[in-house]
């Protein structure tokens, strides 16, 4: 039985569906990433599951009750948010056994129960200091610490990270998976940020406009992106229009501007359909020969960009159309100049191809 | 294209000293990222520039002259923050002229600057539009076009993009850079994203409990910081303790305990010295058990396997007990390895840096609260 199940969840503001008929299960102890862009019912799903807001159609159970009448105080569920939301005039210590004791638990427990969490988030020095004294991931270690304490075991997080610094994010993620997961505790953590869903998420649920639009691991959501969208919005692709020109065994033949044509390993096309095959930046080469059994394209440095781990180049083919490539600084340790005509090159295996979409490709991975 | 120049800029709060003694020169033209950890003073570094607060002691320059007691208004900046904040009853084309018609320019002399400020942001088409009928990135692009319009060559941003979705920020940047650049006027952008710094920026502060800890140009930061503070915070590294075992002509040998030894290029320590070694998860490259290099090899079991995309980080724990991450990126090798398997990695020489072993301790120097 799965410890929160979603039926036909739809949610309407005003003239706007929020929520489009949502269905998701989740199991006991999973770390579930919700991914999406502004907009894209993120956040009300999380406040339905955590009984914030009121549905307009549809179930929410948990640990197989219906609970679309049940307060969220009941509901087995901490919900936590950006801004952490600590009683200023308390100090650590007090925040964190503030939820207890309203439970009328006995001092020792609470007394307990507190200073284990607080070692767990490593906080237990700065007991006694009040949240102004602590850093922003202080604050949120805190906050977290204080949610572990209500003895919920549904964690709902919206954007637990989003007010921290780039590099302290990383590794409070990673670290706030572990603590989760040594508590065999249910997440559902939303967030804006496909690298830290792809990081922490043991299955990422792909929102947009209110729909679901892929639910899969992240390995699935990043290899086998089910739309043009996901594999924008995750990860970034080159993206290039053209048209089937030839199906066989080894896959499908693409012709695109000039006559150019590439191989993608995927047979299931329709000769003459018009397309749109993606590959990955970092899926893509720059070298100075062709590569054996690869799609191998003459092109020109025209920019790069330094990135810190890896660099993005962008290049310019000779049929006028642009794309990039992407490597760790270690693969790349060549690094080309600007001008230089050389090989852009990629595997068939590594491209993927979908029906150009009705409303045009822009629509899909424009970001505003 | 103004340039900028501080000297011995202190600015308190009480008993935080939020800019230690600051000097800083930009040169016209240039577009200047500020990273460091929450209260490093970054913020109130770029609100002195902007005089929105006013310095304890030291000078600010701008093009030249000194501007300490020129209100904000006079300094010739634009000055954008997070928060958006456009006239919600207003429509963008009102907006944008806003700082014009203030300053009392007459509609011929403001119109053509507006009209190219809307055209380089691209929103030429949506000047009938009111705020909230546009998206998050279109709305901070037009506080922007705003900042501009009065004329400033000095653009001051403050986590402009902070409000943004990731997506969005990333293609912001560099339409901000390329304003930037195009109208030639200099920028210092304060942000807590270190790829955002890197990406933009023709050089990088970074700063730590209000001073200025390094400059330099995104590279140079990444591949040669000059301290163990900015290895660690533009990009993931791992750091291990070691002693100087021995001097070679072409370097030194370091003694990471238990049989590990890392041969390093850097060669002014002394035998014995205490030292830090540095480098990239992404510069080890897995060797073969039966490799005949067996120089600068770190051998250990795999722990921990993430991926993200097609890169895959490896967590090893080596036989010295030290943790190290080593990332390969899955379009040049798949090692195919499990948790519990046993890996060697060779590390080049010269991608390995070396610092005298911090007197307050290493996890001192690597914190970032």
């Amino acid at each position: 039985m799965p410890l929160i199940k979603l039926v036909n969840i739809t949610k309407r503001f005003g003239k706007i569906t929020a929520l489009n008929d949502i269905n998701l299960s989740v199991e006991n102890g999973e770390y579930i990433c919700i991914l999406g862009p502004t907009g894209a019912g993120k956040t009300t799903l999380l406040r339905i599951i955590a009984g914030l807001l009121e549905l307009d159609e549809g179930e929410v159970y948990i640990e197989g009750q219906l609970v679309n009448d049940v307060p969220p105080e009941d509901r087995n569920t901490v919900y936590m948010f950006q801004q952490f939301a600590l009683f200023p005039h308390m100090d650590v210590w007090q925040n964190v056994s503030y939820t207890p004791s309203i439970k009328d638990w006995d001092n020792d427990k609470i007394n307990y129960v507190t200073s284990e969490i607080l070692e767990m988030v490593r906080l237990a020095e700065r007991r006694d200091a009040y949240p102004k004294e602590l850093s922003g991931g202080m604050q949120q270690r805190v906050a977290l610490a204080r949610g572990i304490a209500s003895g919920a075991r549904i964690l709902l997080l919206d954007e637990p990270f989003g007010a921290l610094d780039a590099r302290l994010r990383v590794n409070l993620r990673s670290q706030l998976r572990a603590l989760v997961k040594s508590q065999k505790l249910t997440t559902i953590h939303v967030t804006h940020d496909q690298e830290e869903a792809l990081m922490t998420a043991d299955r990422v649920v792909v929102l947009r406009n209110g729909r679901i639009e892929q639910i899969g691991d992240p390995n699935q959501i990043y290899s086998k992106p089910r739309s043009i969208f996901i594999a924008n919005f995750v990860g970034g692709a080159n993206f290039i229009e053209g048209n089937v020109k030839k199906v066989d065994d080894e896959g499908s033949l693409i012709e695109f501007r000039d006559d150019f044509q590439l191989r993608v390993s995927t047979p299931s096309t329709n000769v003459g359909e018009k397309v749109v095959v993606t590959v990955r930046h970092e899926d893509t080469l720059i070298r100075t020969h062709p590569v054996i059994g690869s799609n191998n394209f003459s092109c020109h440095i025209e920019s790069r960009i330094f990135i810190g781990d890896s660099m993005v180049y962008v290049l310019k083919l000779e049929n006028g159309i642009t794309k990039s490539s992407k490597g760790l600084l270690s693969d790349n340790y060549v690094i080309h100049n600007i001008g230089k005509q050389r090989i852009f090159s990629f595997q068939p295996g590594k491209c993927l191809i979908f029906s150009y979409p009705q409303t045009g490709l822009l629509q899909e991975i424009e970001a505003v | 294209m103004p340039n900028v120049e501080l000297i011995k800029i202190t600015k308190r709060y009480d008993n935080v000293v939020a800019n230690d003694n600051i000097n800083l020169a930009i040169k016209d033209g240039e577009y200047v990222s500020v990273i460091g950890p929450s209260g490093c003073g970054k913020t109130t570094l770029i609100k002195n520039i902007a005089g929105i607060i006013k310095p304890d002691s030291g000078d600010i320059f701008i093009d030249g002259k000194r501007v300490n007691d020129q209100p904000i208004e006079d300094r010739g900046i634009g000055y954008v923050f997070q928060n958006i904040a456009l006239f919600p009853h207003m429509n963008i084309w009102d907006n944008v002229t806003y700082g014009p018609k203030v300053k009392g320019w007459s509609q011929k002399e403001s119109t053509p600057l507006v009209k190219e400020m809307l055209d380089m942001i691209q929103l030429s088409t949506r000047v009938e539009a009111y705020p909230s009928e546009l998206s998050g990135g279109m709305q901070q692009k037009t506080a922007v076009a705003r900042a501009l319009t009065s004329r400033a060559e000095l653009l001051l941003l403050d986590e402009p993009l902070g409000a943004l979705d990731v997506k969005v920020r990333a293609k912001l940047r560099y339409e901000l850079r390329r304003l930037v650049k195009d109208l030639h006027l200099t920028a210092l952008h304060v942000t807590h994203d270190q790829e955002e710094a890197m990406s933009i920026s023709d050089r990088v502060i970074v700063m730590r409990k209000g001073k200025i800890v390094e400059i330099g140009t995104p590279f140079d930061l990444y591949i040669h910081p000059k301290n163990i503070f900015t290895a660690n915070f533009v990009g993931e590294a791992n750091f291990l303790e070691g002693t100087i075992a021995h001097i070679l002509e072409e370097g030194s040998i370091v003694d990471l305990k238990n049989g590990l030894r890392l041969r390093v290029t850097i060669k002014n320590h002394k035998i014995d010295d205490h030292v830090v070694i540095v480098f990239r998860p992404e510069f080890g490259v897995i060797r073969d058990k039966d490799d005949n290099k067996t120089f600068n090899r770190l051998s250990g079991n795999v722990i921990e396997i993430l991926y993200s995309g097609n890169i895959v980080r490896y967590k090893v724990k080596l036989v010295n007990n030290a943790t190290i991450v080593f990332t390969i990126s899955l379009s040049i090798q798949d090692p195919k390895l499990s948790v519990g398997d046993n890996l060697s990695i060779y590390v080049p020489p010269e991608h390995i840096l070396t610092y005298p072993y911090p007197k307050g301790g290493l996890s001192k120097e690597l914190s970032l609260e």
